[in-house]
């Protein structure tokens, strides 16, 4: 049976609750780092234990901290990252949902170990009904003495709060999430300064994911080493993946890392399988921005080894031929979705998220979902798919913040793998308005490897 | 000791320079001047906070400092990042960069109306000589472009929304020459627009100076709007006493009229002496100002094309009059 | 000018915008305007020129600076909506699982189109990006409420729910309390 480090007890009733959470162990590791361990043995924990970004960076979360400045008498600041927003990602709401108190816990650990004595939740502003679940956690936390001055009577003092975004993607973005933070646009910010110099109100800040620290909890319980037992080469710890798409069973899953793709969507301790027995097309296995792959490269490399759920197998090949783990937003094709249709759509989506702010992703975003929604109806031509290529290379790498890679890749990585289906649309256009393409033709890769 | 400040060496397409630490590559490509310098059209060096945004300015740092000599993955932009001793930086020597410039250049342009014929900013528009310099012939886009309604912003300000280009320069402006910023970017992605929201005059005695930092035809003297081509004006420098300002300025004559006065930009557009509305829009007699002579201009700006020591022809004078 | 004298909010809710503020250090105040925002609309409906003037009174920053953040963020309305906003999520994920379905049969059963409000003023349809339920597609929001797992039955059961007692826009007062 696969090890649970933060959903181990999600099941069980009134986990939300502080007492239940408590009863069940919960606060233990504050109790333990508190009064056993110094802020920066909780850090080199966390450098043991592996443990990289879950927001999609997947960044050394040890080292990400040990850039912290620390200049006297500046206040410091810790702001979790709770603005889930990547399509096909949804595992943060339900952590925060199920078992608030695991990322107070988190935030009192992670705080206390950068030193930060006013620490904020930034979640999404649609999850509001969330946000009332962890403000009613947080008051909980308060009132038992986890939070607030002098915790545990060691001398250290915590405020910690949740605030609300208003509808905007960027906003994961972590120096837009600051901006926003700050009662502002979301307009990512130049960089550097990075938020380890300059946050906050132009403090030094660390901004991290809810999963990541989440998973600063079982690390301080266990220790660095045990974590860094799960997994596979630097892929430690478990994963919380959000599966959508074509599957028997989506939702959310605690997977340990290196479990094969294969299994991950066929057994039915997972997804069970593809619904109503169709073949898989496509997955996506890190959220809408990571490049998507056709159904030949999904379970294998193409090495032909098996594909697993880590950082570098799902990358494996390189945008040649792998992906990425991403946010771990899994989306499952089958047979009669629509590539062209889905990129346009993805598209759509970057060109409504685009904070206007360079010009490359203001005007490409929108450039390319019109090219695409051209071709999706039938009405492209061969030189637009050309066209949509060179949109995408002129955007990629060349903005301010990653959204304009992350609405370039998906756009390239459909060209690269489905480019048939875009010259069927083409050359075709009254049958792709009526029927599905099918799946792909398998490429070889092996000179692009070489 | 001042002197004694280490200096970092950089090189930029083969040229080098020494340049006190915390330079951005710009401002030493400027330093070295010519060829080098990369095009910035957010970029504005006495606006704190400027830059970044056009992505006109990306260079490719080939040598990262002599520490580190690594390359830096990415194009940067030139304007906000800051020189390593020993970097070497790739402007016009970089395929990638006159690439990605392009590709830039295409972005800024498909939903620029093109209107240059008339537009009063056409002769000392950056996009236009950016467009001439790094653009194509012709325009990959074939879709309706963005248009807003033309606003005026108050007397003496006329907002052309569709030809921004969004650079933030007349809001990083408002926000620090004036007490209260009255104007903003409103919006987002390619809706974002310059905006009042509520229609409302813009007021402050510096605000005038949004018209001189806008890079394109955005932001127009209404006091001059449709007057005359800048090429057929005399641009002359003047000062005059001024309680707001220090009074230094252009004027842009035609004949003996003053057709419009603006603050003193240097070779990059950049003014170094705002001035106040008083000077900009008011004082529009001779008498006012003390002229100290002819402005120089580069030779190869399309303003020099009716180079000011010739005769201008009188009936250009008469038809702008009409 | 005068209608700026009928825009206040009662006191419960100037208590929370005080709450909010105090979670901010001092003179970090405008840190809560998105929060604000969010209970100056659940308030008043939609975010008025008027509104928004009174909650950059309220955070002493100014209007402008109200009116670049309130255009910025798609939960914002700064036209008039419905009392219930019917929000169906569109992208990907919710597309593949039949969401443009869903749209189709708001729009023929409220005589409406993406972005309009019906005549009684009581619906407004508005298409949304992601909102993090790709696993339970199709999916709307209303209010704060998230309806997950769609089908035009259930449609039918969540408008004549909402017909009857429009709460979906009332954030924080009326819901999950």
């Amino acid at each position: 049976m696969a090890r649970k480090l933060l959903l181990n007890n999600v099941h069980i009733e009134g986990i939300h609750t502080y007492d239940v959470y408590r009863k069940n162990g919960g606060y233990s590791a504050v109790e333990k780092a508190l009064k056993t361990m110094s802020p920066d043995d909780i850090v080199e924990e966390v450098k043991k234990s592996g443990l990289r970004g879950r927001g999609g960076a997947g960044f050394p979360t040890g080292m990400k901290w040990s850039f912290l400045a620390k200049p006297e008498g500046v206040p410091r600041h810790l702001l979790c990252n709770a603005d889930e927003s990547e399509p096909g990602t949804f595992k943060d709401r339900y952590l925060m949902e199920k078992i608030p108190h695991l990322l107070i816990e988190g935030m009192i650990l992670s705080s206390f170990a950068l030193g930060a004595n006013q620490s904020y939740i930034y979640i999404r502003g649609e999850y509001m009904f969330v946000l009332r679940i962890v403000e009613k956690a947080i008051a909980e936390a308060y009132a038992n003495g986890w939070l607030g001055k002098n915790i545990l009577g060691t001398g250290y003092d915590l405020d910690l709060s949740i605030t609300p975004g208003a509808g905007a993607y960027i906003c994961g973005e972590e120096t837009a999430l600051i901006e926003s933070l700050e009662g502002k646009r979301g307009n990512p910010r130049m960089k550097p300064p990075f938020p380890a110099i300059q946050g906050l109100w132009q403090r030094p800040t660390v901004v991290n994911n809810v999963e990541t620290i989440a998973a600063v909890v079982p690390i301080v319980n266990d220790g660095g080493d045990e974590y860094a037992k799960i997994g596979i080469g630097r892929s430690t710890g478990t994963k919380l993946i959000s599966a959508s798409g074509n599957v028997n069973k989506p939702g959310v899953y605690e997977i340990e890392l290196g479990l094969s793709v294969e299994e991950f969507i066929y057994s039915d301790q997972y997804l069970g399988g593809m619904k109503n027995g169709k073949r898989l097309k496509a997955c996506i296995p890190g959220g809408s921005s990571v490049p998507i792959l056709p159904h030949y490269l999904v379970c294998k490399t193409a090495n032909g080894e098996d594909r697993l759920m880590s950082y570098e197998s799902l990358a494996d090949g390189g945008f040649q031929s792998g992906s990425m783990l991403g946010s771990g937003g899994f989306i499952v094709y089958d047979e009669e979705q629509c590539i062209v249709r889905n990129t346009w759509n993805f598209a759509r989506f970057y060109h409504h998220e685009s904070c206007g702010q360079c010009s490359p992703c203001r005007e490409g975003t929108g450039w390319m979902e019109k090219v695409l929604h051209r071709l999706e109806e039938g009405h492209g031509t061969l030189a637009d798919i050309d066209l949509l290529w060179d949109i995408q290379r002129k955007i990629e790498g060349n903005t301010i913040c990653p959204l304009g890679d992350a609405a370039a890749w998906p756009v390239a990585a459909a060209i690269r793998h489905f480019r048939e289906e875009f010259e069927w649309h083409v050359n075709e256009p009254k049958e792709s308005q009526i029927r599905n393409y099918g799946l792909v033709a398998e490429k070889s890769f092996q000179t692009e490897n070489a | 000791m001042s002197d004694q400040i280490q200096k970092f060496t950089v090189t930029i397409d083969g040229k080098t320079v020494q340049v006190d630490p915390g330079t951005t590559i710009l401002n030493a490509a400027r330093m070295i001047g010519g060829n080098v310098v990369p095009p910035a059209m957010c970029y504005y060096s006495s606006l704190k906070g400027s830059g970044g945004k056009c992505r006109t300015c990306l260079v490719e740092v080939s040598k990262g400092s002599e520490k580190d000599p690594r390359p830096m993955p990415k194009l940067v932009a030139s304007c906000s990042t800051t020189v390593m001793d020993g970097m070497e930086v790739k402007n016009k020597s970089s395929e990638k960069v006159l690439d990605a410039r392009k590709g830039v250049v295409e972005f800024l342009l498909i939903n620029h109306p093109l209107d240059c014929p008339v537009c009063d900013q056409a002769g000392e528009c950056h996009l236009q000589d950016l467009a001439f310099e790094h653009g194509v012939g012709q325009s990959r886009y074939e879709f309706e472009r963005r248009t807003f309604d033309k606003v005026d912003l108050g007397e003496y300000i006329k907002l052309h929304m569709t030809r921004c280009i969004l650079c933030y320069r007349c809001v990083y402006t408002a926000n620090q020459l004036t007490d209260n910023r009255e104007h903003g970017v409103l919006k987002r992605g390619d809706a974002a627009e310059i905006s009042t929201f509520i229609e409302k005059n813009l007021h402050n005695d510096f605000i005038g100076n949004v018209i001189d930092v806008c890079p394109v035809g955005a932001l127009t003297d209404k006091t001059f709007r449709f007057r005359s081509r800048v090429w057929y004006t005399k641009p002359m420098d003047a000062s005059c006493s001024c309680d707001k300002c220090s009074g230094n300025a252009v004027l842009w004559m035609i004949g003996d009229e003053i057709a419009r006065v603006t603050a003193r930009k240097d070779q990059y557009g950049e003014v170094k002496e705002f001035i106040c509305n008083d000077c900009r829009f008011n004082k529009k007699e001779k008498s006012q100002w003390n002229i100290e002579g002819p402005r120089k201009i580069s030779r190869h700006s399309v303003i020099s094309a009716n180079h000011y020591e010739r005769e201008i022809p009188k009936h250009t004078v008469l038809l702008n009059k009409a | 000018m005068e209608n700026n004298q009928r825009i206040e909010l009662p006191q419960h809710l100037l208590d929370e915008v005080q709450r909010v503020i105090s979670l901010f250090p001092e003179g970090k105040q405008k840190s809560a305007l998105l929060r604000v925002l969010h209970i100056a609309q659940a308030h008043f409906g939609w975010l008025s020129v008027d509104v928004m003037d009174y909650v950059a009174r309220l955070l002493h920053i100014q209007p402008i600076e109200v009116y670049e953040v309130a255009t910025f963020y798609s939960m914002y309305d700064t036209q008039q909506v419905g009392k219930v906003k019917l929000e169906v999520c569109r992208t990907g994920p919710c597309m593949i699982e039949g969401a443009e379905n869903i749209v189709n049969y708001i729009e023929k059963k409220l005589g409406i189109k993406d972005g309009e409000t019906t005549a009684d003023g009581m619906f407004t349809l508005k298409t949304v990006e992601c909102l993090g339920a790709c696993g339970y597609a199709p999916m709307l929001q209303a209010g704060e409420k998230f309806h997950e797992h769609l089908t035009e039955e259930k449609v039918d059961a969540l408008i004549e729910a909402y017909r009857s007692n429009p709460v979906a826009n009332y954030m924080g007062e009326n819901q999950n309390g």
